[in-house]
């Protein structure tokens, strides 16, 4: 597993904690990583926890709006949570408001929705 | 410093300093900028005579011959006294041309005085009359330049007053946020909005936003654009935004300049915003039981 975030399975849910110090390698690993474990434990629901991200780049945005796009081919839905207001406005400047990936205020507000949705 | 030579001007402002005074005074008054509207001649001879001693001294220790230079530390004092007086007659409403004016009114009356105790000297004349010139023109140009800082000083100040004005963030309700943006919205309000908002969704852990735009005079494609990205960036930190406020005349302007707002929720009233914003978080508005007859 990749140093830089942290991937706990809970219930069908899988919460990835992504920590600031993240590297483009760190990164990449960690959507193999977790590609792998939702096919491999059924997850339904995904859950990336950004608030530890200070900074983002055009790289990073590109593999948060991949992560979402790779598990829905996988049939789980992904939540992006906890961004920092910094880094909204970096995003929207940047042009990548990720269109196709969910987003969510904390991680309880994204378990909530998924509850909803019967996928949690 | 060493001591400036003893110059026909300083002769003149110690020895005959109320004539100066006098001379001044009326130079004003003839001009048109003495404002006995504003100032009593004791108050206005006061303010004269001040500045006057102000300069007389200076000229004990500068040497007005050498290139001017108001901004040293020797003219200190002359400029505190020239900001002094600038303020004061300011504060009631002198222009500042009249200042300025006011001023160059020392020049004349000097001018004559000192053709009259150097009418042998032509020589020596020229180059005082001169020097003196130059000395006068430079306080003008001071005066000038502390108009202008003053006035960028209050626009600076005001343009922050009404940045902070407006842009406030208001809890409606339990998780619903309001931002009423009022007048135009430029880049820098833009910008200013977006950081305020999203700073309050984190602080009220806010799920519904309404960006309520009645007051914004103009939409074009810009402000259409500001507000499109005001509500990404909701939606990025996992909120929602509803534009409210969208007048008939808007929704056809926004229609016809082919702004598409995709996803984002529109309503025509803040009201209708308000309702859409208790359905997604749960509430219900319901009328109690009429108990009044």
């Amino acid at each position: 597993m990749s140093e830089a975030a942290s991937v706990y399975s809970v219930d069908k849910v899988l919460l990835v904690a992504i920590r600031d110090n993240i590297t483009d390698t760190d990164i990449i690993n960690l959507q193999e990583d977790l590609s792998e474990r939702i096919v491999n434990e059924a997850a339904r629901g995904v859950v990336i926890d950004i608030a530890a991200l200070e900074i983002v780049d055009t790289f990073v945005g590109r593999i948060l709006a991949q992560l979402s796009s790779i598990s829905r081919l996988l049939a789980a839905e992904t939540y992006i949570v906890g961004m920092r207001p910094a880094v909204a406005m970096t995003l929207v400047e940047l042009g990548m408001d990720l269109p196709g990936s969910k987003t969510a205020l904390s991680l309880s507000h994204a378990l909530r929705a998924l509850k909803a949705k019967g996928l949690a | 410093m060493t001591a400036a030579p003893t110059t026909e001007v300083s002769r003149l402002l110690s020895e005959d300093f109320d004539g100066v005074l006098d001379a001044w005074f009326a130079t004003q008054k003839r001009d048109g900028v003495r404002r006995p509207d504003l100032f009593s001649d004791r108050e206005s001879r006061r303010q004269l005579s001040e500045l006057l001693r102000t300069f007389s001294e200076a000229l004990g220790r500068i040497d007005i011959s050498e290139p001017v230079d108001i901004d040293t530390e020797a003219w200190s004092e002359l400029r505190m006294a020239l900001s002094e007086i600038t303020l004061v007659r300011t504060e009631r409403g002198v222009a500042p041309w009249e200042m300025t004016a006011f001023m160059l009114a020392l020049k004349q009356p000097v001018f004559e005085k000192l053709s009259e105790g150097l009418a042998n000297t032509p020589e020596r004349l020229l180059a005082e009359a001169s020097d003196f010139g130059r000395v006068v023109d430079a306080f003008a140009m001071h005066i000038n330049e502390h108009f202008i800082a003053e006035r960028d000083e209050i626009i600076e100040r005001q343009r922050a007053e009404m940045m902070e004005l407006s842009t406030p963030v208001v809890q409606l309700w339990e998780r619903v946020l309001t931002i009423p943006l009022i007048g135009t919205l430029d880049s820098m309000r833009a910008q200013e909005v977006m950081e305020n908002l999203l700073n309050s969704i984190v602080e009220h852990s806010a799920e519904v936003v309404i960006v309520d735009i009645t007051g914004v005079r103009v939409v074009d494609t810009q402000v259409a654009q500001h507000l499109l990205r005001t509500a990404a960036a909701v939606r990025l930190m996992g909120a929602e935004a509803i534009i409210s406020g969208i007048s008939p005349k808007i929704a056809q302007t926004m229609v016809e300049l082919g702004v598409d707002v995709g996803e984002v929720t529109t309503r025509p009233s803040i009201r209708a915003a308000l309702d859409e914003a208790f359905r997604r978080v749960g509430f219900r508005i319901s009328r109690v039981e009429d108990t009044r007859v």
